[in-house]
């Protein structure tokens, strides 16, 4: 079957000063994926994250998004990013759900291109999406960890993207909060076919949820396999160091 | 009113209005992107500039304008240099405008008194060229505010962000740095250097504290300053009093008002 690449990685290495980061990683991603990237504290996975949503830019190896060298790719409104909860923004910040939603709303150029009406609509719409269409007027910094992660989706939503990044989406969310958005997930690969790349430590529930999974371990890529809900042992101890013993567990 | 019956007065409310727009307008950002020592930094320099100006025959506001564009410049330039230490920049840069600016008034003692305006704010000095410099200038710093909006609001949100969705992070910062630049040297006629980056701040908490979405945080953050800037020049008339320190202390009361009410509503 002849799958569409949305995202080529080839021979791509990065360094923080002298440091190396990643070495020679190389890795496609196809429409329809659901992949989640593993490993431990420091391997490299939200680095490889930065590179291709362009915030980094490769030491060597090249990027490509939808076919396009990232250094000059400019149709970002077609990629989703949904990063950590609550670490990047003021929770005193006084923005309602509405207007953060808004935001990304890619208008093109000029002032008056998207009406405030179709705005609305689109913003409400994607919170509907997200089961929170009653929470746009509320200001986000009042709302729970799952509730602001769930805005953020719907942000990412806004402009119908074809590809949805997340990274560590579930770090300091309870665990029902965790379990319904997880569902969401499922439902946004499944029924609207958006492309999902997901970045987390917990590889016990990533296992079961993504349909392709990728070990990170020292900036390398160890493993990129399909994934059948449990792990290889020995891809586990590559990963993760001889230390590690699996429990696999459900949310 | 009988005060408004003088030219100096007309204007002095008129610039101040404006100020009183503009000072929380692009305060409001820098607050919430927790840059508000940069007004503190470019106000200082650009004090350096009005006394470069007075010293060398040059219409100081317009000295004092570029001398604070070029700071505003210099801090980004610094700002690469230390790309974890933000603050850095800004405190350097402080430092540079306080040194210059002493260098200079102990060069000429006798631009003491001229400066004294410019540093505590006099409405006596606003002239018809500075009323045509503020309502010019003013007028460029609200179309472009008004233009980039939606930038400037998800670049003070989440940076990061804002650089994934498209919008150029590193263009907008500069020109908006800028921005604050040119505000700063407006407002120094009415507030004066020492207390404008006060109008970009208190105005601004106490219309963060009431507000219901980041759209009305901006228009209470301006309902506070225009209320302070006009009680504030009317009372400075009538008590002879500087301008600047009376705006500012009006805003500081209606900011204590602000939190008492909030609190006492809370309980």
């Amino acid at each position: 079957m002849n799958m569409e690449k949305l995202i080529s990685i080839k021979n791509v290495s990065f360094s923080y000063g002298s440091r190396p980061v990643l070495e020679n990683i190389n890795l496609d991603i196809y429409r329809g994926d659901y992949m989640g990237i593993v490993g431990p504290n420091g391997s490299g996975k939200s680095t490889l994250l930065k590179l291709i949503l362009g915030i980094l830019k490769p030491a060597k190896g090249s990027i490509k998004v939808f076919g396009k060298s990232v250094d000059i790719f400019n149709r970002w409104e077609r990629v989703g990013y949904v990063r950590q909860k609550a670490s990047f923004f003021n929770l005193g910040f006084p923005a309602t759900v509405e207007e953060v939603i808004s935001a990304n709303i890619h208008s093109g150029k000029g002032l008056f291109n998207t009406s405030v009406k179709r705005c609305r609509e689109r913003v409400y719409e994607v919170l509907s999406h997200v089961n929170m269409e009653e929470y746009g007027g509320r200001l986000i910094g009042n709302l729970s960890g799952g509730q602001q992660q769930r805005v953020f989706i719907a942000r990412a939503l806004v402009n119908s993207p074809e590809v949805l990044f997340l990274d560590e989406p579930t770090v300091g969310i309870d665990l029902d909060s965790q379990r319904e958005f997880y569902c969401l997930l499922e439902k946004l690969n499944v029924n609207m076919r958006i492309t999902i790349v997901m970045v987390s430590h917990d590889i016990g529930v990533i296992a079961q949820k993504v349909n392709r999974i990728v070990c990170m371990g020292d900036g390398k890529l160890i493993c990129h396999q399909n994934s059948s809900g449990e792990m290889i042992p020995e891809v586990l101890k590559k990963t993760y160091g001889d230390w590690i013993s699996p429990i696999i567990h459900d949310h | 009113m009988e005060l408004f019956q003088f030219g100096f007065m007309r204007r002095a409310l008129a610039a101040g209005m404006i100020v009183g727009v503009l000072c929380p307008l692009i305060g409001i950002f820098l607050v919430l992107r927790r840059m508000s020592l940069i007004g503190d930094s470019l106000s200082h320099v650009a004090l350096a500039g009005v006394a470069a100006g007075i010293v060398s025959g040059v219409y100081p506001p317009a000295a004092a304008l570029v001398f604070s564009v070029a700071a505003a410049l210099g801090i980004e330039q610094l700002g690469k240099k230390y790309p974890e230490h933000a603050e850095l920049a800004i405190a350097v840069i402080l430092s540079a405008g306080i040194g210059t600016a002493v260098v200079l008034v102990s060069y000429a003692k006798s631009i003491n008194i001229d400066l004294f305006g410019y540093l505590f704010g006099n409405i006596l000095t606003v002239g018809p060229g500075d009323m045509w410099l503020i309502a010019a200038l003013g007028s460029f710093i609200l179309v472009f505010v008004g233009i980039y909006f939606r930038e400037l609001f998800f670049i003070a949100f989440d940076e990061e962000g804002a650089r994934i969705a498209g919008i150029p992070v590193k263009k907008i910062n500069l020109l908006f740095t800028i921005l604050v630049a040119m505000t700063i040297t407006l407002s120094m006629r009415i507030v004066g250097a020492l207390l404008v980056s006060s109008l970009m701040v208190i105005p601004v908490a106490a219309g963060i504290q009431t507000a219901k979405s980041f759209k009305h945080a901006v228009l209470m953050s301006v309902v506070f300053a225009q209320i302070s800037v006009v009680l504030g020049i009317v009372f400075s008339y009538h008590l002879e009093l500087a301008s600047g320190g009376t705006i500012v202390l009006l805003s500081v009361v209606l900011l204590m008002l602000v939190l008492g009410f909030k609190s006492l509503s809370n309980k």
